[in-house]
Order: structure tokens, then C-alpha cells, then sequence
């Protein structure tokens, strides 16, 4: 009670040092830059921090704040645009919101996708701010409470999500998830450092794929192909059904879902080391499972946005706790913050346990700020979704050629390779196929995100575990069954079961026509070839590194048990079974003027050019060739926008200091900047 | 550490700067131009810390106040960034390398991602680090400056590698006849006290600035025990107690009390040289191959005058902890002493991760 005493006056300080003109000046331009930054899937946070470094040296450190926080806040709400509008997932935050959102754009809903995205936004960090408000003061030991077994359950929790989304086919869903799982073991272990399903010849590799580039491959190059092939707008029939208003009742309609959450966010945001991974599908699954009528998921069902996005910047919120109580940066962007924290002022604010005790004004003056940019990021943004949606009505062989390039550049500025690039095809063709045989993506991508925390967290607290059943059996199971974790355990069955019932009239790649048993079966083969080789590559790893060949076998075991029961199953079943659901068959895709190859070749052709000549270039030689080309337009036209492209590309690049990749031009000549690189 | 002693140290150190031969005004101007200050980190580690730390008081000193950017080439242990800068070659001067610990373990362990080699590069500023071993509160009340009632109690340590800067103290907590655990895969020592104050782990180290931000206050609080440091080396390359912490003792001063843990010997040998490389000297900024000596120079005078200002020794105690900074003729005898391993230690040490945790480096 005595530090609730104390934080009331301080929560008064915090406001007095908000509420002035010049802060409040510094957190809009803040706010603006960040939405600025924040077209740029999966960079956002980090490449506009990064750029506000230098500055913060020394400067009042309410105003840096205020600044900085302004253009973290809004990374969560401006990706959204991509989302909803491209299915281009921008952040692991907005992954869930792909799946309800992109399709509520193609029935010409994005205004209302986005508005009613943007209301669950602002409501989501204000509950955030709140929550926090009280929970900041208690939050030290409550997130002591969790250890490696609690979070290992949370998830799990998150996995378990993969029941909901699993598709028509359990098994399908389950494989994927495998998949997925087998997929982020690529690379160094994080235990023992054995390499898997990598070598030291091809170092990339051994850093294992990164979040951006398999988020973008399995959702944003499907979609991208796919509409290009159709050769039409994103909203069907290029008009805008319903508008911005209809969004905000959307969400208001559902507003309890809204609260429970942002709830959900702020407190699995609480928790560090699971970041904000898990939130949103989490999220996603509650919105499933608390809604009676199932059957519009993945086909454009507003609870599908609203619940993601309310918990996503409440999570943010909530990832301000491990930040400044523990010093423990939740992400990427956190890090930097903390680091330039340090460099305010005269350096007296240490992040750490010291800013509840000696700067809980400014740990408010945080808090605040943050909901504060939330709202003013929400209104900006609101204000822009009826303009910025009419791009679902452009015919989309003219943004085809832009996202390429958007999303080239993003899926290289996660590891500055040109591997990033070619591995970003690899994935999207992977994801190509599991869009057309109805493998759930969604559940790919979970296996995929908690890859690693499963793995670690299993390692870990088996370890420990066993170091506490040395001691004696009671340790070990207290350290194993505390109340959190049965709690957990409880919550998990509950949702599985549940999920398993509702999976089946979810249906996230929509209805999907059945053909021949040919494909399905050979893209399966495939799959149980990759599997078997990532078993036999585990299991050569010697067993002194058993930490990093259990979860391979176990998990990679697993998949391929389910892989070989479906193909059981497909040799069994009849031609036409929904097992054998192939898109080429009949729909959208099959009756798509042009074919699959030859709208990858575009994208190939990118990435064959900027092998030899470097991006700027290739970029150049492929907006001229595909807009004269496949988009048929008129020179004029095509010289105009490719100009567009380049110039905007070289102006936020410029901008944000990134460079682009080289090709073996580059490595012959030294060009200026931007045709060369550093 | 008291303010006067602190300052001294300073008024020392810049005393010591200028009495070298003061370079000879360069003409190097870097007008209008930006530099790049390539480090092979994420953003989010210490050595971002370190150059963001740096960069604006370089671009301050740096004739013609060239904006100064820290760019980020993450990958490989940071192997991959160094293997980059290897290849890269003098231009106008407008690219500068930051290297710590990780980069150069793996070069003394040889480890087969190394492609790159120090004695090329032309070191310009060096810095370094302590670090402070400590227990929990109940065995911590076991611990009397000696490790002799340890050694019947099972310790756990969450670990990010032992091939990583935790090489130094799981060798010496198994010089002191210690049982601990490593829990491998953590992915920074902040995780690894969050470890230690969930109760997991049961002993923890942290640099100085980590032990500073975070430990310091369990240890006010009752719930760790501050066991040794890894200590600072004197004049004469001998370790004494770390300037940060006088009060507490040195790893040598507690293996020496320690029944059967030794102060010579192929194992102390190969501690102290992975400690030297690891710590007293941890982050270095290098120009790359075939730099003119006129840019090195003007490099060097810069960091010099960033060392010298009346500043310098607050702002950087608080973001960068209270180490000697290198600069000049000193930075060469740094590097030195950063990447020369005797061929003994190395043996020792591989073996050692070998028998210990089955690593094996090829």
C-alpha cells in the first residue's frame, strides 16, 4: 500500500511532464516518422530508432522519450496497411490479422478491415496503459513467477492454437505445424551449437531463417501470385463496399472481446523471453472460440481483426515491464531503446530495477506516452484508411511489381544477403504449395515462430528439473506442477478440445475444389523426403549434444508419422475426397488467365538480375520490362511509375541508411551508392 | 569507487595521452561524408551499446564533423561480419570495424568460420570490461573467500556457449573444483540473472556494467552473494583487484585460499590468457587493411580528444563502465594482448571444452 501512495503523486508528475505543448509537438512527429518508417514490413521499430540515435545524445530526456516512444507505438498499428490490404504480414504482431483482414480487403471491405483494426489498436494500448498503471508496481515478483516451466506451457498454449487453425484435415494442420517446427531448427542450435540441416559452407544457413522472411514467404508471395495471375484488383470487382464508420461499430459491437484481449496482450507481454510471438494467434484462437457462429473465419470475419489487434499493442504495453524493471529489451526495437535511454539527459536514468524506486515518474511518463502515441498513431491512421484502401481497387498488375520490390528489399534488410532474397523464394514456394493442397499456413507459421522457444524452453527445463529431482522428488515436481502451470495445463486441454470440434468449419484458405490424387501426393512425398532427411541429419548429431537432436527427432518424428498416415489415407481414399483439395483444379486459380510458372518467372527474374547487376539495377530492368510487358502500358506510363518506384525506394533507403544487395557487378566496380553498396 | 580516486584515474590516463607523440596535424577532412561504423552484433547487444556510445563523440573530434552511423552485420557469432571486413579495403576512410570478445574467441580457438586475421587490421581505439562472479544467499553463506564448502553443492548456470566469454567463468568455477551445471542456450547475461533471480539458476557472473545495473541491487537486497572478480591487470600485466569493485576479491585471490586450485600451472595460464583476451581489453575499433597512416592518425587523434574531454569519464562510466579506453601507441599493445594466446593455453582450453561439454571446433 505504501508504494501505491507514492505512485499517485508520481503518476500526477508523469503527466505534468507530458502535458506540455513541446513533449506532446515531439511525440506527433514522433508518431509521423514512425507511420512513415513503418511501410517497410518487419524494419519499422528498429531501422527508425536506429536513425533517431545520434540525436538522443545528450538531449532532455522527456523529449527524447517522447519521441522515440511516439515512433515505437505506431510500428503495431501503421503494419496493419499491409496486412489488411496486401497480406503482407509486417511484424509477428500482425500475423493473425492476415487471415481474416486480407480477405475482408478482397471483398472490398478494407476500410472497415482497417478502421475496425485500428479502433481494437487504440482501445487495446489504452487498456494496455492502464493496466499497467497499477500492475507496474507489482509486476517484479508476478514476473518472477514465471519460469522456464510456465513459459514452456505458455507455448505450448500457443501451439496449441494450431488445433483451431488445423484446417479441414487435422493431420494436414498437425504436418504443417511439424513442418514448420522442423523448418526453425534450421541452423546453429542454440544449446550445443551442432549444426542442423546446415553446414559451415553455406554460412547462411547456419543463422537459421529469420521471422520476416518466412512471414513474407508464406503468406505475402502467395497472395501476391495469385492475384497477379488473376490479373485483377484486390477488392473484387474494384469497388469499396463499406466504409470507415462501419469498422469503428464493428469493433464497438465486440467491444468485450476487445478488453479480454488487450488483456491477453498485456499480460503474455509481461513475460519475457516470449516476446510477442505467441499474442496475437493466442488472441486469434480466444476471438474463435468465443464466437457462436464459426464459420466466417478466414473468409473475412471482423473478430478476426479485432481480436489480434487489440492484444498487440496492449502486448507492446506489457513488454514495457521486462524492459524497464528487468533491463531485458522484448525485441528488437526495446533493445535500442534501452540503449538510448542511456545516452539522455546527463545519463541518469538507468534502465533497470532503480526506475520504479527512483524514476517511477518518468516508468509513467513511459506508460503514458506510449497510449498517448497509440491514439494519435489510431487517429492518423483512421484518417488515412479510406484513401490509403482504394489501392485494393487498382488493377493489381500494377502493384504487383511494387510489392516485389517492397518486399525483396525488407526480406534483405533482416540479414543483408543476397541468401535473404533467394531464401524469400524458396519459402514463398513452399508456401505456393501449401496454399494450393489446403495445408493450413497459419498453423506452419506458429510451428515456425515457436520453434525456438520450444525447443529452448524444453532443454532448459528439463535440465533444471532434473537438477531439482536430485535433490528430491518433491523439488522437482513443485519446480514442474506450480499452480501457473497447471492453470496453464488446464487452459491448453480445454482449448484443444474445443479447437479440434470448431476446426473443421474453419476454414482459412476458404473452400478448396478436390481433384486428382497426382499433386497432393507428390507435393506429400516431398514433404516426408524433407522430413526424412532433417531425421537422418539429427540424428547424426553424437549424443553428448542430445539438447540439440531431441526436439528434431521428437517433433520431425512426429510430422512424419502424420505425413505417412495421410498418405495411407490418399492411397486409400477415392479421387475427389477433400483430402485431395488442389486450387489448380477449380476457382480463382484455376481459371487465372495466366499460369503459376510464368508469374514466378517475373519474381525469379528480379533475383537472377540483382545477382548480376545489384538491386537498383535489376529493379530498374524489371519495373520497365513488367509494367511495358505484362502490364501492357504505354512507354510513357511505364517510364513514369518505374521512375516512382526507384526514386521512392532510393528516398527511404537514403533516408533510413540501408543499403541494397550487391551482385557480382558490385564486387567487379566500385558504383556510387545507391547502384553500389557501403 | 570513490569520485577522487576516479578522477585521478582520469587525469592520469589523459595526461598519459598527451604526453605521446601528438600525431601530426592530418589533413584528412571528412567534410559532408559518413561514416560507417560496421559492427557484427544485432542491435540489440553490448557492442551496439558501445559504438552508439562512441559514435557521436567520434563525429564531434573527427575533422569536418562527418555524421557518424553505426551499421549492424549480425550473423554467425559475429564471424561473418569480420570474414566481410576482412575483404574490404582502404578507400577514403570512411569505414571503421568494432570487434569484442566473441570475435576474437573464435579466432583463438581457430574456430573453421575464421576468415579473418587480426595482425592485418589497423587497430584505433580499444576498451575493456570486468566481470563479477555470485552466488545465491544460501549457498553465498557457505562462501568464507574460499570455495572449499562449495564443492559438495551442485550449481546451475544459465550459459549462452561455452565457447562464448562464459568460457572464462565456467573455467574458473571448475579450477575451484566447483560442480556446475551450464544450461546452455540463453541469449544474454541479462537472461541469465533473470535465471538467477527466478531461482533456477544458482550462480550467475555479469560484466561490470550488468553487475552494476541489475546485481548490485540483489546483493543490497540479500538475495546474491558477491563470490570474486575476474580482477584487472596492472602495469606489469599481474592481476590486482578490479577498480570498479576494490571490495571484492579477485578469482586469484580466491583460488589461492581454495584447496587444490592453483595460481600457475597450464590451467591458470590458460584462464589468465583467455581472461586478457576477453576482458581488460573486450572491444576494438579497427580501420581496415591498407589505411594510410595519415587517416590512422587522424582516427587516433580523434579518439584521443573524444578520451580527453572533461566529460569523458562520467558519461562513459555510466554507458561503457569504468575501464581504461586506448587510444594511440597503447591500442597496438591492446591488440596484443586481445589476440596472442599462448599455443599451450589454446591446447588446453580446447581440450578442456572437448572433455567438459563435447565441443569440438572444426
Amino acid at each position: 500500500m505504501e508504494m501505491f501512495a507514492t505512485a499517485l503523486p508520481a503518476l500526477g508528475d508523469a503527466w505534468a511532464l507530458i502535458l506540455q505543448p513541446i513533449v506532446l509537438g515531439y511525440l506527433i512527429l514522433g508518431v509521423v516518422m514512425g507511420l512513415a518508417v513503418g511501410v517497410f514490413p518487419g524494419l519499422g521499430g528498429i531501422a527508425g530508432l536506429s536513425l533517431l540515435l545520434p540525436f538522443m545524445f545528450g538531449m532532455d530526456p522527456i523529449l527524447g522519450l517522447a519521441l522515440m516512444i511516439g515512433m515505437v507505438a505506431v510500428v503495431p498499428t501503421s503494419d496493419t496497411f499491409a496486412s489488411v490490404l496486401m497480406g503482407i504480414p509486417g511484424s509477428s504482431a500482425s500475423q493473425a490479422t492476415v487471415l481474416d483482414g486480407f480477405p475482408m480487403a478482397k471483398k472490398g471491405e478494407a476500410a472497415r478491415a482497417l478502421s475496425a483494426a485500428f479502433a481494437s489498436s487504440l482501445f487495446g494500448g489504452l487498456v494496455g496503459a492502464m493496466f499497467l498503471t497499477v500492475f507496474i508496481l507489482i509486476a517484479r515478483p508476478i514476473v518472477l513467477a514465471f519460469g522456464l516451466p510456465e513459459m514452456l506451457m505458455i507455448t505450448v498454449l500457443g501451439l496449441s492454437m494450431v488445433a483451431v487453425l488445423a484446417g479441414r484435415i487435422p493431420l494436414k494442420g498437425l504436418a504443417a505445424a511439424g513442418l514448420g517446427i522442423m523448418v526453425g531448427t534450421i541452423g546453429e542450435a542454440d544449446a550445443g551449437g551442432s549444426l542442423r540441416m546446415a553446414t559451415y559452407d553455406i554460412p547462411y544457413l547456419t543463422d537459421g531463417l529469420q521471422l520476416v522472411i518466412v512471414g513474407l514467404g508464406i503468406f505475402a508471395i502467395p497472395e501476391i501470385v495469385s492475384l497477379l495471375r488473376q490479373d485483377r484488383s484486390i477488392a473484387k470487382g474494384a469497388s469499396l463496399g463499406s466504409g470507415w464508420m462501419e469498422g469503428v461499430k464493428d469493433w464497438f459491437a465486440n467491444r468485450w472481446l476487445s478488453v479480454r484481449c488487450s488483456i491477453i496482450g498485456v499480460v503474455i507481454g509481461v513475460i519475457p523471453g516470449l516476446g510477442g510471438s505467441v499474442v496475437d494467434w493466442i488472441a486469434y484462437g480466444h476471438a474463435v472460440q468465443t464466437t457462436k457462429d464459426k464459420t466466417n473465419f478466414g473468409k473475412g470475419e471482423v473478430r478476426g481483426v479485432i481480436g489480434p489487434e487489440s492484444s498487440n499493442n496492449a502486448k507492446e504495453g506489457g513488454g514495457l515491464v521486462p524492459t524497464l524493471l528487468f533491463g531485458i529489451p522484448g525485441s528488437g526495437s526495446m533493445a535500442i531503446f534501452i540503449g538510448a535511454v542511456a545516452l539522455l539527459g546527463s545519463g541518469d536514468i538507468e534502465v533497470g530495477p532503480n526506475m520504479l524506486k527512483s524514476n517511477l515518474d518518468i516508468t509513467y511518463a513511459i506508460v503514458w506516452l506510449l497510449a498517448l502515441a497509440n491514439v494519435v498513431g489510431t487517429i492518423l491512421c483512421i484518417a488515412a484508411s479510406g484513401g490509403i484502401a482504394k489501392l485494393t481497387t487498382i488493377r493489381f498488375t500494377y502493384l504487383a511489381p511494387f510489392l516485389f520490390m517492397l518486399i525483396s528489399f525488407a526480406a534483405f534488410q533482416s540479414g543483408q544477403n543476397f541468401e535473404d532474397v533467394l531464401a524469400l523464394a524458396a519459402i514463398g514456394l513452399i508456401g505456393i504449395f501449401l496454399r494450393r493442397f489446403d495445408w493450413s499456413r497459419p498453423a506452419f507459421l506458429i510451428g515456425f515462430v515457436l520453434s525456438n522457444p520450444v525447443e529452448k524452453f524444453t532443454n532448459q527445463a528439463f535440465q533444471i528439473a532434473s537438477f531439482r529431482f536430485r535433490k528430491g522428488f518433491d523439488v522437482g515436481m513443485e519446480y514442474l506442477f506450480s499452480p501457473i502451470v497447471i492453470i496453464l495445463i488446464v487452459i491448453t486441454v480445454v482449448s484443444v478440445v474445443f479447437g479440434i470440434r470448431q476446426a473443421k468449419s474453419i476454414m482459412a484458405e476458404g473452400e478448396v475444389k478436390s481433384g486428382s490424387k497426382r499433386a497432393p501426393v507428390v507435393f506429400l512425398l516431398v514433404v516426408i523426403g524433407y522430413l526424412v532427411a532433417a531425421l537422418i541429419n539429427a540424428n547424426m548429431i553424437p549424443d553428448y549434444n542430445m539438447t540439440d537432436k531431441v526436439i528434431p527427432l521428437a517433433i520431425g518424428g512426429f510430422a512424419l508419422v502424420c505425413c505417412l498416415i495421410l498418405l495411407v489415407q490418399m492411397m486409400r481414399l477415392p479421387e475427389g475426397d477433400t483430402i485431395f483439395a488442389d486450387k489448380e483444379v477449380a476457382g480463382e486459380d484455376a481459371d487465372a488467365p495466366y499460369g503459376l510458372w510464368s508469374t514466378l518467372a517475373w519474381f525469379a527474374g528480379l533475383i537472377i538480375g540483382t545477382y548480376f547487376v545489384g538491386f537498383i539495377l535489376a529493379l530498374v530492368g524489371f519495373l520497365v520490362a513488367f509494367l511495358r510487358v505484362r502490364a501492357g502500358s504505354s512507354w510513357s506510363k511505364t517510364l513514369l511509375l518505374s521512375a516512382c518506384g526507384i526514386a521512392f525506394m532510393c528516398f527511404m533507403a537514403g533516408a533510413l541508411n540501408r543499403d541494397f544487395p550487391p551482385g557480382l557487378l558490385q564486387d567487379a566496380v566500385d558504383l556510387p551508392w545507391p547502384l553500389g553498396g557501403m | 569507487m570513490t569520485i577522487s580516486r576516479f578522477t585521478r584515474r582520469a587525469a592520469l590516463g589523459v595526461i598519459a595521452a598527451a604526453g605521446l607523440a601528438a600525431p601530426a596535424a592530418a589533413e584528412v577532412d571528412f567534410s559532408g561524408k559518413t561514416i560507417d561504423w560496421v559492427i557484427p552484433f544485432s542491435e540489440t547487444g553490448g557492442s551496439a551499446k558501445w559504438a552508439n556510445f562512441f559514435a557521436p563523440l567520434l563525429s564531434e573530434e573527427l575533422p569536418g564533423n562527418p555524421t557518424v552511423v553505426v551499421k549492424f552485420m549480425p550473423g554467425a557469432g559475429s564471424t561473418k561480419g569480420a570474414n566481410w571486413f576482412q575483404d574490404q579495403e582502404h578507400k577514403d576512410g570512411t569505414l571503421l570495424f568494432g570487434t569484442s570478445g566473441s570475435t576474437q574467441f573464435p579466432y583463438l580457438l581457430k574456430d573453421p568460420r575464421v576468415r579473418y586475421e587480426y595482425k592485418d587490421w589497423n587497430p584505433v581505439m580499444a576498451s575493456g570490461t570486468g566481470g563479477v562472479a555470485y552466488l545465491n544467499a544460501e549457498d553465498g553463506a557457505k562462501f568464507d573467500g574460499s570455495a572449499n564448502m562449495l564443492k559438495d553443492t551442485d550449481f546451475i548456470y544459465g550459459s549462452q556457449g561455452a565457447t562464448r566469454l562464459d568460457l572464462v567463468p565456467l573455467l574458473a568455477w571448475q579450477m575451484l573444483g566447483i560442480n556446475v551445471e551450464p544450461v546452455f542456450g540463453i541469449k544474454g547475461r541479462g537472461d541469465g540473472r533473470l535465471m538467477f533471480e527466478r531461482g533456477e539458476a544458482t550462480i550467475d557472473y555479469q560484466t561490470s556494467s550488468g553487475y552494476l545495473g541489475g546485481s548490485a541491487d540483489l546483493v543490497a537486497a540479500g538475495t546474491a552473494v558477491p563470490m570474486m572478480t575476474w580482477g584487472s591487470l596492472d602495469a606489469n600485466g599481474d592481476i590486482v583487484r578490479d577498480p570498479t569493485f576494490p571490495e571484492i576479491a579477485t578469482f586469484k585471490e580466491v583460488c589461492e585460499a581454495t584447496d587444490g586450485c592453483e595460481t600457475s600451472g597450464e590451467a591458470w595460464d590458460a584462464w589468465k590468457a583467455f581472461f586478457v583476451a576477453g576482458f581488460p581489453v573486450q572491444k576494438l575499433a579497427f580501420l581496415p587493411a591498407g589505411t594510410p597512416q595519415d587517416v590512422i592518425d587522424t582516427y587516433t587523434a580523434a579518439f584521443e580528444a573524444v578520451v580527453a574531454r572533461a566529460d569523458f569519464p562520467e558519461i562513459s562510466s555510466k554507458r561503457v563502465g569504468k575501464y581504461s579506453v586506448y587510444t594511440s601507441d597503447a591500442v597496438q599493445t591492446a591488440l596484443t594482448t586481445a589476440t596472442d594466446v599462448p599455443d599451450e593455453a589454446e591446447a588446453y582450453v580446447l581440450n578442456w571444452l572437448k572433455e567438459a561439454y563435447g565441443v569440438e571446433l572444426k
